[in-house]
């Protein structure tokens, strides 16, 4: 079951400078969310705040449901993917193990999830040896394997070949199909018109914009957004 | 020169006689240090994983103490598990003194702080690289440690082997606290000093092969039975 998060005039700091914030943010409990904008502009440390592993300064997050259970529900997947220093499989069955799946249980859907994101005949090759695209397919495959609620993406799609951005979209577009919400950050405005139902915009740490996509690249309404849509440099 | 080619053909003499002497205290050397290491191992292991993971307060000060731990003089370790075992010591009604349980207690405080040291600082560096992903999966303190002593174990595998090489080789507490007893408490490194303080310098080098060899082959053992290098880095 997805959930929506509201934030309530977050400020984060760090060393007492605000790197984010204040802003208030309404998601909703479905579709997919890109939060664009330059570098540095918050993306990450925006992302970081709704899956609650970055502590706020000030405001509030409410997640609808308690923050432990919430957190259950979440899987993050990170820009530079991490992997364990085990194999392809093990790394699959890792977030199962973790929640006391049982061994059958995991063997199947491991099976199957290496099959989707295209490594089945790598599950015994190490992780750490894959290449970039396989790693960050295997990420997304780790991270979807216990069918989240929610889902936040880090550009997970930098630095990749068109197959490999192709591969990881068609699996994103599959895990929101099956219900799965999707918050994710992104440099590449192409794939924010192909994947975005709904854009935050984000510039020095504070939300410029946030509405429905096509709306928003139609008929940008501030002046910062036009800017970055025309490929302006902001600062 | 010409002594350290006898202690050499002494060393193969005794290994190929299969001296009984030589085998109960090679036996009791190796018992007496893989106990200690099996235990400084089972409290090393964690801890040392669990300050590369937490923050606290003195975290800095005991990582500071562990670290100079790891140069406790033995001969000192000794003394103090002399008086703690002693007959009017706190322990004495054990009756552990001149035991080989007492040389594995002092043992255990020898390489526990060399274990957890290099422990610490393996695990400081896979945590950096697993920190985000297992704050991210919500794991608990416990999985965090169970992950990285798995995905670490290489490397743990190199605290273990120091901690033994230091166990095996030590000579100065298990002698107090061991006594060096004839069929009771004689290791292969008291047996050393014994002989070489009687003047036989050739049956003393032999002993000392004899144990060199002994650390080699445990070493080896551990390496393949571990499949270290095997499989190359991760």
């Amino acid at each position: 079951m997805a959930m929506s998060m509201e934030l309530k005039d977050v400020t984060v700091k760090r060393r007492g400078k605000a790197i984010l914030g204040p802003i208030d943010l309404n998601l909703g409990a479905t579709g997919i969310t890109m939060v664009i904008g330059p570098n540095g502009a918050g993306k990450t440390t925006l992302l970081k705040v709704l899956h609650g592993v970055e502590r706020v300064s000030d405001g509030t997050i409410d997640w609808a449901q308690p923050a432990d259970i919430a957190r259950q529900g979440q899987a993050y997947v990170f820009q530079s993917p991490i992997m364990l220093r085990r194999t392809v499989r093990q790394n699959l069955a890792y977030p199962l193990q973790l929640v006391g799946v049982s061994k059958s249980e995991i063997e199947t859907r491991v099976t199957a999830w290496a099959e989707r994101i295209g490594l089945g005949d790598a599950l015994d090759r190490p992780a750490p040896r894959i290449s970039g695209g396989e790693k960050q397919k295997l990420a997304l495959g780790r991270a979807l394997i216990r069918d989240p609620d929610v889902l936040f993406l880090d550009e997970p799609c930098a630095n990749l070949d068109g197959r490999s951005i192709l591969d990881i979209e068609a699996l994103l577009l599959e895990a929101h199909a099956s219900g799965t919400r999707i918050i994710m950050t992104t440099h590449d405005l192409a794939q924010c018109r192909r994947l975005a139902s709904e854009v935050v915009f984000l510039l020095n740490g504070r939300i410029h914009e946030q509405g429905d996509a096509m709306g928003f690249f139609a008929n940008p309404k501030t002046v910062e957004a036009q800017s970055f849509l025309k490929g302006d440099i902001l600062l | 020169m010409n002594e350290i080619w006898a202690g050499i053909l002494s060393a193969f003499r005794l290994i190929f006689a299969l001296d009984a002497d030589l085998v109960e205290i090679t036996l009791r050397s190796l018992q007496v240090s893989l106990t200690a290491l099996i235990i400084a191992s089972l409290i090393a292991l964690p801890f040392g994983t669990w300050i590369a993971i937490r923050r606290f307060r003195y975290r800095r000060a005991t990582i500071a103490t562990l670290n100079a731990l790891m140069g406790l003089p033995p001969v000192v370790v000794g003394l103090i598990v002399y008086l703690l075992l002693s007959r009017s010591g706190p322990f004495g009604v054990l009756g552990l003194l001149f035991t080989p349980t007492a040389m594995i207690i002092a043992q255990v405080i020898i390489i526990t702080p060399l274990i957890a040291s290099i422990t610490h600082q393996a695990m400081r560096d896979l945590w950096a690289e697993y920190h985000d992903l297992l704050i991210s999966l919500n794991t608990t303190n416990r999985q965090r440690i169970i992950t990285l002593i798995w995905d670490g174990r290489r490397a743990l595998l190199t605290a273990a082997l120091a901690g033994f090489g230091r166990a095996i080789g030590e000579v100065g507490a298990i002698m107090i606290v061991g006594g060096n007893i004839d069929h009771a408490t004689r290791v292969l490194t008291t047996a050393i000093a014994l002989e070489t303080g009687k003047g036989d310098f050739e049956l003393a080098l032999g002993l000392g092969f004899v144990l060199i060899a002994l650390a080699l082959a445990v070493n080896f053992a551990i390496h393949a039975l571990t499949k270290t290098e095997r499989e190359g880095r991760w």
